[in-house]
């Protein structure tokens, strides 16, 4: 009898470690004569540097070097672009990327400047206080249409204007669905920035080994392999010769899969020159500034429907901050662009975008990616819609919502990982409907009324949303029977909490036949594993899972052989069950996988010609396109209509990703997505003057949400596999954040009857203050 | 975020404390709980080159209930020690009700009352409390000590009357009459936040049911706590009746000045005082019963 | 400028030389090595240092090494180990209370603290307990199941 183990509310492997505290983080990493590293940051969100003293910074006691862009040399190269942009016809893409130190200008506050390193990180900051720069402040670009202005400044001075790129792309002919709508449907939307704020920040200790010859970096990277290959190449060396490890990472969210952060460049580099081990973890006030965040847009959309409420056409016009720098590409905007048709049937579709390079911080993807933006256009536009044509809310989306017979289902436009964008698999009305059925929309017109017969102020809110997930281009895994009957199994991402060490044991149990709790998975250590690209996109069980299932399928069939071979009998009469291979009905005839491993590496004897040692097999798993997840949040929320404080009083989730690894993983994955798209919505804003100062760099002021913040969850799932990969899953990581802005948007609307009043909620974040704002626009 | 280095002294008696703090002027601070010194110190904000450490000294965190009901503390009591303390919760509940929203309990299990006061946060909760109260601050120094009323105590954001060697030594409240109600009552974005207003309400009433006196006081409603006094005068006499308390909350209105934050426009703050002010009003109305 | 200090952590006796400027996560994590106390924005807001001074939680973040001399310090190291975890630290694998885990060993600490003083609490409570620490990936709500859990299980052998 074989154990499924795919499946399984298994408890999580790695949690002992991480509950006594034994768990290795980066800044736990300690090394004799390790030195500390601080950065002195550009307080202007542009400025030119007239000069920079750094005499007194070296003079004091305890400092070992002091280094400006200048010292740098041939090392100070901008960054690689990590993401070259897909082919599409026409487009405009100007690539500009973040410096190691900033020469001659600094583009953003937080760009750093000078680079300090000392006996410890105290007297660090210390020497960062001794340095004097002197700085000709410059008019910085930070609103997204004053950047388009023929006068405004110019972020970079050798390109023409501040368009980092103007992407155009359709499906169908939106001209001819527009001209016979029955209604057209036009609004703005604005949606502004956000930080990922993983509880750890980041960090990284660098150390060279002068006599193996050999640099260790261990980096709070979600993708360790990449950085390993960047580092080599910057730095002359071989790939053997430098080790990244990503050990546990305290949270990751998608900023920490940025590459190079100018101190990934720097710290490695002064470890070489200084060949003593340097360390730098980033402190909470660095992070506001220096780490990437999310994404601020415009959209201007139209929407064309019949008179029965199906869609013609949209047509969406938007603008992008893409902050100083773009390594990443299109990645964000083209997550918008093409999330925005969400899990609705629209023949034509006519989207620009332009990203503007702006005096703020990078502009990276953040859980969601810029698909929050995009489906909270579609979802306020269809609430429109339903108002304007007298449609129930729930109905319009139906009427809309793309068939089950329809997949896979073609959206035509080119998606970040370069596919046309497809649709897998998926059955959305059942998703739709059993959300209705959770939250109780049919009886909620009365509760409502009953409610404000009380005084009390209730709204519901239910939208839909699809999530592009499991993208390319590759993962691997390596999985090796040992010796004692235990498993191996070696990736290359790295892991933030996601519980790989789990989930990808299970995948490996599964086939082999062994406990959970006897796969020791590695993940994110160039020495042990360095093919693959890294966590992100909602990919790592997807990809990830679907290569360590090929690698255990290939281990499964070596070792029914090399137990054919030894019972001299036919594959088909074995069982691999418990940790052994027994004979069909004859269970005492049994050899354990420990005893294999070691008769698959014999130490005399010959073995046959070709043979290859040892119960061990490396697989690749790279998908021909993501696979799409789905899913619909319904809420309600009762507002304080005089102080405009929100509780929420049920909340619930109806997700589909296809087949499910561990239940109990992926409900932590999606409740804290919820937790994330609530804090977006309603807590989280980044406060910027016009002279782009972040005035709340603190998280004292910006407000992560609370365990009184987030409600408890009704998280119900349906199953429709994906045709894409053996496992049939996908991606899961981002789902929970994605329709939180449009749910609020809706359920606020309806709980202070705003439509009526002639208002609409067209921007998030929102906080009680926006909210009384937008309610009584006279003051 | 690492502080700047300093000298630090952990004096055992107020006796030496104050000597200390008179010998360093304004390069010292006094360091009570550290809950606001120390993040601005590691934020740099603060750079002070001597912290005279109060957690040694002896005496300085008694807190007394007296026979009249009047309340003593000292300035070293921590926030969590005068929220579970039965006496004090008895006379002045208004303490723990508006302590219970001082940031989280790890925060208060170490900050002090005097630490809070002394550090004259217009948006905290206590300094408005202290104003309802009309609570008098006994201040030493190695000068000899004064009294100041907690009305002539805050004078602008950060600010207050202590001298540079002065510390704050103890904190008194005046019993509350008969037939007294009172209610801290605020809206902050998330709970142990800097409220975006909040209002301290102490209401008496008379045999009759008929209001004798009321005191109101804001936070995050001015450069210091804001009183409210002519809104509460309108209130005596009346049964703060829904009218009453309409005509209180817009006198209210009038009598703050909110400067806004990154939480809260001014607009937005002073309708909410109203909206609580009413509130406030009307619960500790209730309690006065 | 430096002074000498022992502490008392977890029951052990430690003396380094200091500068009073240390921060006492500093001391705890990087001169007496115990890592597992973690530091998520040194002013006081998140919660991951919390550790208990004397059996109160509170931020080790904004205390002076120095200040803690005579005190009792205890870290989540003074809970469980692996092979024999302590009824929260079991109760928190059971209900997939943590994701990362940085946030963890504060949150263990806070709680610890707070069941020894409300064995019976309701969800509520918990949750106003648990407001002090700030976790990024779970949503809270499993760490809420935890606690109750742990609660119930402390109770039943009690
Ligand atoms: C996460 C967090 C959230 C918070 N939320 C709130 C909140 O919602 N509301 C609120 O009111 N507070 C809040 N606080 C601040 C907290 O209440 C502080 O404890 C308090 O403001 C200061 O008290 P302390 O004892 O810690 O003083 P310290 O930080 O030690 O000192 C503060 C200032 O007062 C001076 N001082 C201290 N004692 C004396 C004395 N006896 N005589 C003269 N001067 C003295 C110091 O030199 C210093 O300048 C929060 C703090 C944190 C970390
Ligand atoms: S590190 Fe101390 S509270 Fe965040
Ligand atoms: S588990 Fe990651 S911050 Fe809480």
């Amino acid at each position: 009898m074989e154990t499924r183990q795919i499946g399984r509310p298994l408890t999580r492997n790695e949690d002992p470690r991480l509950l006594t505290g034994r768990a290795l983080f980066v800044d736990d990493v300690e090394l004799p004569g390790m030195l500390h590293a601080a950065f002195l940051r550009s307080p202007h969100a542009r400025a030119a540097i007239r000069s920079i003293d750094t005499d007194a910074a070296k003079a004091r006691a305890g400092v070992v070097a002091v280094i400006t862009a200048e010292d740098l040399g041939e090392y100070w190269q901008p960054g690689p672009l990590l993401v070259p942009p897909p082919p599409i016809k026409g487009m405009v893409f100007r690539q500009r990327c973040q410096v190691p130190l900033a020469k001659g200008e600094v583009r953003h506050v937080g760009e750093p400047v000078v680079m300090v390193v000392a006996e410890s990180r105290y007297v660090a900051e210390d020497a960062v206080g001794d340095i004097v720069v002197e700085y000709e402040p410059l008019p910085p670009v930070i609103g997204l249409e004053a950047a388009l202005s023929s006068d405004s400044p110019r972020v970079h001075a050798d390109l023409p204007d501040n368009i980092a790129a103007d992407v155009h792309q359709a499906k169908g002919d939106y001209a001819a669905a527009r001209a016979k709508a029955a209604h057209l449907i036009r609004r703005r939307f604005t949606y502004d920035r956000g930080a990922s704020n993983p509880m750890e920040t980041r960090g990284i200790v660098a150390q060279w080994d002068h006599k193996a010859e050999k640099l260790t970096v261990w980096d709070t990277t979600q993708a360790p392999v990449f950085i390993r290959n960047g580092l080599a190449a910057m730095l002359g060396l071989s790939e053997r010769q430098v080790r990244v490890v990503a050990p546990f990472i305290g949270g990751g969210f998608g900023p920490k899969m940025m590459m190079f952060y100018p101190e990934e460049v720097l710290v490695p580099w002064m470890a070489l020159r200084l060949d003593r081990p340097v360390k730098w973890i980033e402190d909470r006030l660095e992070h506001f500034t220096a780490t990437t965040q999310e994404r601020s847009q415009v959209h201007d959309c139209e929407l064309a429907l019949d008179a029965r409420g199906k869609i013609l056409g949209v047509r969406d016009d938007f603008l992008m901050d893409t902050g100083a720098y773009n390594p990443y590409g299109l990645t964000v905007p083209l997550n918008s662009q093409c999330t925005l048709l969400n899990c609705y049937d629209v023949p034509a579709y006519d989207s620009r975008f332009r990203a503007i390079y702006t005096n703020r911080t990078l502009v990276t993807p953040y859980r969601g990616a810029g698909r929050q933006h995009g489906i909270f256009v579609m979802e306020r536009m269809l609430d429109a819609a339903a108002r304007e044509l007298g449609l129930d809310r729930a109905e319009i989306r139906r009427r809309n919502l793309i068939p089950a017979d329809a997949f896979p289902y073609h959206n035509e436009l080119i998606y970040q990982d370069f596919a046309p964008l497809t649709y897998d698999s998926g059955n959305y009305a059942p998703i739709l409907d059993k959300a209705l059925h959770a939250i109780g929309y049919a009886e909620f017109a009365a509760e409502k009324a009953k409610a404000r017969a009380e005084g009390r102020h209730l709204g519901l809110g239910v939208v839909c949303y699809v999530e592009g997930t499991g993208i390319g281009p590759y993962e691997g895994a390596k999985v090796r029977v040992q010796a004692s009957g235990k498993v191996t199994l070696a990736t290359g991402v790295g892991t933030q909490g996601q519980g790989h060490f789990t989930s990808f044991a299970q995948v490996v149990a599964e086939q082999l036949g062994v406990d959970v709790r006897d796969v020791e998975v590695t993940t994110g250590d160039t020495d042990v594993f360095d093919w693959g690209a890294g966590t992100f996109a909602s990919r790592g069980a997807v990809v990830t899972g679907s290569a360590a299932h090929g690698a255990a399928v290939e281990v499964r069939t070596k070792i029914l052989k090399t137990a054919a071979e030894h019972f001299e009998c036919a594959e088909a009469d074995l069982v691999l069950a418990d940790g052994a291979v027994s004979i069909a009905g004859v269970p005492e005839n049994r050899i354990t996988l420990g005893e294999l491993a070691r008769l698959a590496n014999p130490m005399r004897g010959a073995v046959k010609p070709g043979t290859v040692p040892g119960l061990e097999a490396t697989s690749y798993f790279g998908p021909q396109m993501g696979a799409t997840a789905a899913g619909a949040h319904a809420m309600v929320i009762e507002i304080d209509a005089q102080t405009m404080r929100p509780t929420i009083l049920r909340y619930v989730v109806v997700h589909d990703c296809g087949t499910v690894l561990n239940p109990l993983i992926l409900s932590g994955q999606i409740q804290g997505g919820v937790a994330q798209g609530i804090g977006n919505a309603f807590f989280e804003e980044l406060v910027w003057t016009d002279d782009g100062q972040l005035l709340n760099a603190s998280l004292a002021d910006y407000l992560l949400p609370t365990a009184l913040d987030v409600p408890r969850m009704d998280v119900l799932h349906t199953e429709t596999p994906s045709p894409l990969n053996p496992l049939g899953t996908k991606g899961a990581g981002e789902g929970g954040a994605i329709p939180v802005g449009a749910l609020f948007a809706q359920a606020i609307e309806d709980a202070l009857d705003l439509p009526a009043r002639g208002i609409e909620v067209s921007e998030i974040p929102l906080s009680p203050s926006r909210l009384w704002e937008i309610c009584n626009p006279s003051g | 975020m690492k502080p700047a280095p300093f000298d630090w002294h952990a004096p055992e008696s107020v006796a030496e404390a104050l000597a200390l703090k008179a010998r360093h002027g304004e390069d010292a601070r006094f360091l009570a709980g550290g809950q606001s010194l120390v993040p601005a110190m590691n934020f740099r904000i603060a750079q002070p080159a001597v912290l005279v450490d109060l957690n040694r000294v002896a005496g300085l965190d008694a807190i007394a209930v007296g026979a009249d009901g009047s309340l003593t503390i000292g300035a070293m009591a921590r926030n969590a020690a005068i929220e579970r303390h039965a006496g004090a919760v008895k006379s002045h509940p208004i303490l723990a009700e508006a302590l219970h929203e001082v940031a989280h309990p790890q925060v208060r299990n170490r900050g002090t009352l005097g630490g809070n006061l002394s550090h004259a946060d217009p948006a905290s909760e206590m300094p408005a409390v202290m104003l309802a109260l009309a609570a008098r601050f006994l201040i030493r120094s190695a000068r000899g000590e004064r009294q100041v009323a907690a009305a002539e105590f805050f004078l602008g954001p950060l600010t207050t009357a202590l001298e540079l060697d002065e510390m704050l030594a103890e904190i008194r409240l005046p019993p509350l009459p008969p037939r007294s109600g009172t209610a801290w009552l605020e809206i902050a974005r998330r709970r142990g936040e800097y409220a975006m207003m909040g209002v301290a309400a102490v209401v008496t009433r008379d045999a009759a049911g008929i209001c004798t006196a009321v005191r109101l006081a804001c936070c995050s409603a001015g450069p210091t706590p804001m009183a409210a006094p002519k809104a509460a005068a309108s209130l005596v006499g009346t049964k703060l009746t829904d009218a009453d308390l309409a005509q209180a909350a817009a006198l209210l209105k009038q009598e703050i000045a909110p400067t806004g934050s990154v939480q809260a426009s001014p607009a937005y703050q002073r309708h909410l005082a109203g909206v609580i002010a009413a509130r406030a009003l009307a619960t500790a109305w209730e309690r006065a019963a | 400028m430096r002074r000498r200090v022992t502490l008392s952590i977890n029951g052990d006796a430690v003396t380094r030389e200091v500068e009073p400027r240390l921060l006492l996560s500093d001391f705890i994590r990087h001169e007496a090595g115990l890592t597992g106390t973690h530091v998520g924005c040194e002013h006081g807001v998140c919660g991951a240092c919390t550790i208990r001074l004397d059996g109160a939680p509170v931020r080790s973040c904004l205390i002076f090494a120095v200040q803690a001399e005579g005190h009792e310090v205890r870290t989540v190291e003074s809970l469980g180990t692996p092979d024999a975890l302590s009824v929260l630290q079991q109760a928190f694998r059971d209900a997939h209370g943590l994701q990362c885990g940085y946030c963890t060993p504060g949150i263990l600490m806070t709680m610890t603290a707070f069941l020894e003083e409300n064995p019976d609490p309701g969800e509520e409570a918990v949750r106003h307990a648990l407001s002090g620490n700030l976790c990024r990936c779970t949503g809270y709500q499993h760490i809420v199941d935890a606690v109750l859990l742990a609660a119930k299980r402390l109770r039943e052998t009690a």
